[in-house]
């Protein structure tokens, strides 16, 4: 007798082979289609979205082309989850983990069509994992104790990474940029801190990083454009009507002269708080709320500039710039803590007027202001940065560095390849498998330089054995070339978090057996 | 169908519409049903044991969940036959029950089903195989018994308890680094277990995950991480000593629950109710400093008034924390939750050693440990890892473990595993089998049978022959009369001892699942008859 369906309509279920077959192919499809953006001589995407105004995004990044992708194979929904999670907690190596994971499963693929059990590639990755790690931590290099060397390792990696995007051709003078920003943070890696702002115009070279803070915002009308030694009260409260927060209260009046005067002592109310605003012996007054134009009038008479509808975190850094503190009350104007700046004043960039906050106390937040010819540019070149700026504070915290052009995965694939040779049993196949992948990626980078490949990583291999060598591709001169002398470095962070995430994610993928898809809910179509 | 006919002979509507409705009798029926509960027994079966294979599963809002948790499976799969649904809540209740187990319960019903088809096809009625299952599962419910050994833990000696929860560890995907695991898991459960009552209450350890980082940054925290920030960015990030307020009324003017309306018409009013306000603020920050609280945690929001004075006169504080982690906080701190601030006194301020605030990553990610608190059987359990699928599948792995820790302190009687347990069970109920006069004795035999298939699953799915290994293990159990061999799933060598291999389940766990699985093929094998509304 047939056996009855046990799933819903539509659910689907594969099992065994048919399963496997299918995450490897969803896989390795991502992979391929991220792999040509890797390394300094990877090509970028377009990206169109579906939604309204099909906007348009280029990018060379891992995360976000990933991240608007829309997939339906789970094996590949795996694959985009550990790039976005590598770009929350790195921030770099987004396509690198992608690449790497996908390497794993085309070779374990392989292994599966020879007959060997999934369990027993897992256990030979965990092994090779493990190993290359070691290996790693052998060659890693800190130079924690000396400022100076810290800091060109720090130029090193963060052109290192923006010489695979769109900045490479001012790479040196970004690079700059976002190790001066980063080093201002003191050790935190709230890269909220540091503000981005976007305008068009100009050449990307035009960008620069301001010392002090510039808050995209006009100067209130009649009030002093240009402040020398400013006392900044930094606020978060209501300036439009201060309503009466005791719940059920409301106005009932009887006749007009009431209404007036009710009005009369509102008016009052407002003035009474600006007057304690002034109180505080301000000549700024920040709120990230609106001011309606009867306390901007106050303020303007009073000659303090006051500036409405600072954003949350425009607030926030600017309490950590002046070294104020953010207030919603305005008794005490002894205690509070005003913040300070040498001078505030209106600048122009492009077209657009913004206020700049010079000679600040803390200096622990700071702004990068990008021009560029057009948004995509400007967006592209935003990514770009955040890229690096992550990769930098993430080195702060952890100073090992590594070198880079493949030299890590060369590293890791020689200790790898010695494992593999001294395990007995069908793990030795799936160890050397994991070499293999870890070789891809010098392979790809080559093969995206329009490099002969096969030629230059066979190089690469015989210059790696030999002890303590420094060799990894030259992509500009297309030849094998010795990494300290380049400048090429990484983060070891970084490469260990794409190493790990990239085993783990292969291993989930190749433990399944079964794959059940429930039927999609039924939505109801408002296109 | 079910017609009747009266005197006349017109027709008596017995079963409404029944037109519309399919149906199945007899031993069709029976069979369609066995046939189902196999198919859901199939799909599990290869995750059984170390070797196990893992689910993808694909949910209808497309969320991938990659799981090896019987449960989880079955609760995911959306199942439309009412016998697999069943099968699922067979699933479930070891789950709610035990905790652990869950696939192995849903392998013995299946092999339990199937024994019974054949026994069905030989002419034996349904009933009789049932009872034969009833007295089998007995037999073989005293036989786990009489082969369990206890041992000894304590507070210093926790080896066997760590040794326990690493064998429910080894079929997860977390097998990698189960010993660090399973020590977490031993260690919060020994944390809040009442040693004296036998008791544990799960609901003290709080498991919390992040993504990034990596599996062996898991860490246990004896105290609670609520994702909450400082409700002021500029709020101290680390209290040392904090005496803690722990509120659940907001820092808003109060709105009382019966309608009210506050009339203005004078200017006099509106001044004196603006004044009211602004000391109203002050009153409820001023009760919580006067009682000697360093840290304010609140259920509810804060105005931003409120939360500028709160910053004002140096009291750091938490908002929108909810009423679960509100409650541990309560428990682990030791302090009362106030519903009022006119209540607050001294003594109802909890206490911890540490509370500090922690950011992950690259994001803005925030998350505030409370530490070293005053009484510290709340504990939180942080898993890290590199993907969200990792983090839920380690979730459920630690449950597991947890769950097994606790069983074995309510009832420290332990099985050996890796199939062992089940093998003597089956030589124990085969040889009773034949003292039963009757029918009975061929279901009670077919028992036995079914008793094997789970050792069988596990050396199919370690990649070993299954009939020859299960016939040389069994013979050797024969032999030397000893319970303790079992499968050799992890390929440590030709010694089958579990007992060496340090391969243990609970005592209860396994009954649990011989009685579970019994109970629910005897309703299956009842079932004659299946009415359900047809499609269309």
């Amino acid at each position: 007798m047939a056996i009855e369906k046990i799933f819903k309509d539509d659910a689907s279920e594969e099992k065994g082979e048919r399963a496997r077959m299918a995450s490897f192919v969803g896989a390795i499809a991502i992979t391929d289609l991220v792999k040509t953006t890797l390394g300094p001589k990877g090509m970028d995407k377009i990206l169109q979205s579906t939604g309204r105004g099909h906007g348009v995004t280029v990018t060379n990044d891992g995360a976000t082309i990933l991240k608007s992708l829309h997939i339906d194979n789970p094996a590949a929904k795996v694959l985009i989850d550990i790039s976005k999670v590598q770009d929350d907690e790195v921030g770099d190596g987004t396509t690198s983990v992608v690449v790497l994971a996908g390497e794993l499963l085309r070779e374990a693929e392989k292994l599966v069509a020879a007959k060997i059990h999934p369990m027993t590639i897992i256990s030979g990755y965990r092994m090779a994992a493990e190993c290359a790690r070691n290996a790693l931590l052998q060659r890693v290099a800190d130079n924690k104790g000396s400022a100076e060397k810290f800091r060109s390792d720090l130029m090193k990696i963060a052109m290192t990474t923006l010489s695979s995007k769109i900045l490479s051709q001012d790479k040196v003078y970004f690079a700059q940029l976002a190790v001066d920003a980063v080093m201002r943070l003191k050790g935190s890696t709230n890269l909220e801190a540091i503000q981005i702002i976007k305008k068009p115009g100009g050449s990307l070279r035009d960008s620069f990083l301001d010392e002090g803070f510039i808050l995209d915002k006009k100067i209130g009308l009649g009030q002093p454009k240009r402040i020398e030694n400013a006392k900044i009260l930094v606020a978060n409260t209501a300036m439009d009507t201060d309503k009466v927060k005791i719940y059920g209260a409301r106005v009932r009046v009887d006749s007009m002269s009431k209404v007036a005067e009710i009005e009369g002592a509102e008016k009052e109310k407002m003035r009474e708080k600006v007057q304690k605003i002034i109180a505080h012996g301000i000549n700024c007054f920040v709120n990230r709320q609106l001011i309606y134009n009867f306390p901007e009038e106050l303020f303007a008479d009073a000659g303090v500039l006051a500036i409405e509808h600072a954003d949350f975190d425009g607030i926030e850094r600017l309490a950590l710039v002046t070294g104020g503190e953010i207030a919603s009350t305005f008794d005490n104007p002894e205690s509070v803590k005003l913040g300070h700046c040498d001078l505030i004043e209106e600048i122009m960039i492009g077209e657009d007027k913004l206020i700049h906050f010079s000679g600040v106390e803390m200096g622990q937040a700071c702004t990068i202001v990008l021009r560029g010819a057009s948004h995509h540019v400007l967006d592209e070149a935003e990514r770009s940065l955040h890229d690096a700026l992550c990769v930098l504070s993430q080195t702060v915290n952890d100073t090992r560095v590594l070198f880079g052009g493949g030299w890590p995965e060369m590293v890791m694939a020689k200790e790898v390849d010695e494992l593999a040779r001294k395990t007995p049993g069908k793990k030795s196949h799936a160890i050397e498998a994991f070499s293999r992948a870890l070789v891809a990626i010098p392979t790809i980078i080559a093969d995206n330089a329009g490099l002969d490949s096969a030629d230059l990583v066979a190089q690469l291999r015989a210059a790696h054995h030999k002890e303590g060598c420094n060799a990894g591709i030259d992509v500009i001169s297309g030849s094998v070339g010795d990494m300290a002398d380049l400048g090429i470095s990484e983060s070891f962070k970084v490469k260990q978090a794409v190493l790990l995430s990239a085993t783990e994610a292969a291993e989930m993928i190749l433990r399944v057996d079964e794959i059940i898809t429930c039927a999609p809910r039924q939505r109801e179509d408002r296109m | 169908m079910a017609l009747a006919f009266d005197e006349y002979g017109r027709p008596f509507i017995i079963l409404k519409e029944q037109e519309q409705k399919t149906r199945l009798r007899g031993i069709e029926a029976q069979k369609a049903n066995i046939s189902a509960g196999k198919a859901v027994a199939r799909i599990l079966q290869t995750s059984l044991g170390p070797k196990g294979m893992d689910k993808m599963l694909q949910s209808p809002d497309g969320d991938v969940t990659i799981t090896n948790d019987g449960a989880t499976i079955l609760e995911q799969m959306d199942v439309d036959n009412q016998i697999a649904k069943l099968m699922v809540e067979l699933s479930r209740s070891q789950d709610y029950e035990i905790g652990d187990g869950t696939t192995g319960v849903v392998v013995m019903a299946g092999a339990l089903l199937e024994q019974a088809e054949r026994l069905l096809e030989r002419g034996i009625h349904p009933i009789r195989i049932a009872e034969g299952y009833e007295m089998a599962s007995r037999i073989a419910v005293e036989h786990l018994e009489h082969i369990a050994q206890k041992f000894d833990f304590g507070p210093t000696n926790v080896e066997p308890l760590v040794q326990t929860c690493m064998t429910t560890l080894s079929s997860k995907i977390v097998n990698r680094c189960k010993r660090p695991l399973a020590e977490i898991s031993v260690k919060a459960v020994l944390s809040v277990a009442d040693l004296e009552r036998k008791d544990v209450n799960l609901d003290l350890i709080k498991v919390e995950g992040k993504v990034g980082g990596k599996l062996e940054d898991t860490e246990l925290i004896y105290g609670i991480t609520v994702d909450k920030d400082m409700s002021h960015p500029q709020m101290p990030k680390q209290i040392q000593d904090a005496k803690i307020a722990i509120l659940t009324c907001p820092f808003e003017p109060p709105k009382p629950k019966t309608k009210h309306k506050v009339d203005i018409d004078t200017v006099e009013k509106f001044q004196t109710l603006r004044q009211q306000e602004q000391k109203y603020f002050d009153d409820m920050v001023q009760k919580c400093k006067d009682v000697g609280a360093t840290l304010v945690i609140c259920q509810w929001g804060f105005d931003d008034e409120a939360n500028h004075l709160l910053m004002h006169r140096n009291l750091p504080a938490v908002r929108w924390v909810g009423g679960v982690e509100l409650e541990l906080i309560a428990i682990a701190t030791g302090g009362r939750i106030v519903p009022r601030f006119q209540e607050l006194t001294p003594e109802k301020l909890g206490r911890a050693g540490l509370v500090r605030e922690k950011s992950f990553g690259t994001t803005k990610d925030k998350m505030l440990y409370i530490e070293h608190c005053a009484n510290s059987r709340a504990v939180t359990i942080f898993i890290r890892g590199g993907n969200k699928m990792m983090i839920e599948e380690t979730k459920r792995s630690i449950h597991d473990a947890l769950c097994v820790a606790r069983n074995l302190i309510r009832n420290n009687s332990i099985v050996y595993g890796g199939g062992s347990a089940e093998i003597s069970c089956s030589i124990a109920v085969e040889a009773a089998a034949d003292k039963y006069p009757g029918v009975e004795q061929y279901a009670i035999r077919a028992f036995a049978d079914a008793l094997d298939s789970v050792p069988m699953a596990l050396a199919e799915n370690s990649g070993l022959q299954p009939i020859e290994t299960l016939s040389a293990v069994k013979s050797q159990q024969i032999e030397e009369n000893n319970p303790h061999f079992g499968i050799d799933c992890n390929d440590v060598g030709t010694n089958d001892d579990m007992r060496e291999q340090n391969v243990f389940e609970t005592l209860i766990g396994k009954q649990q699942q011989i009685l579970l699985a019994t109970q629910v093929v005897k309703m299956i094998l009842k079932i004659d008859d299946v009415i359900s509304p047809s499609d269309y």
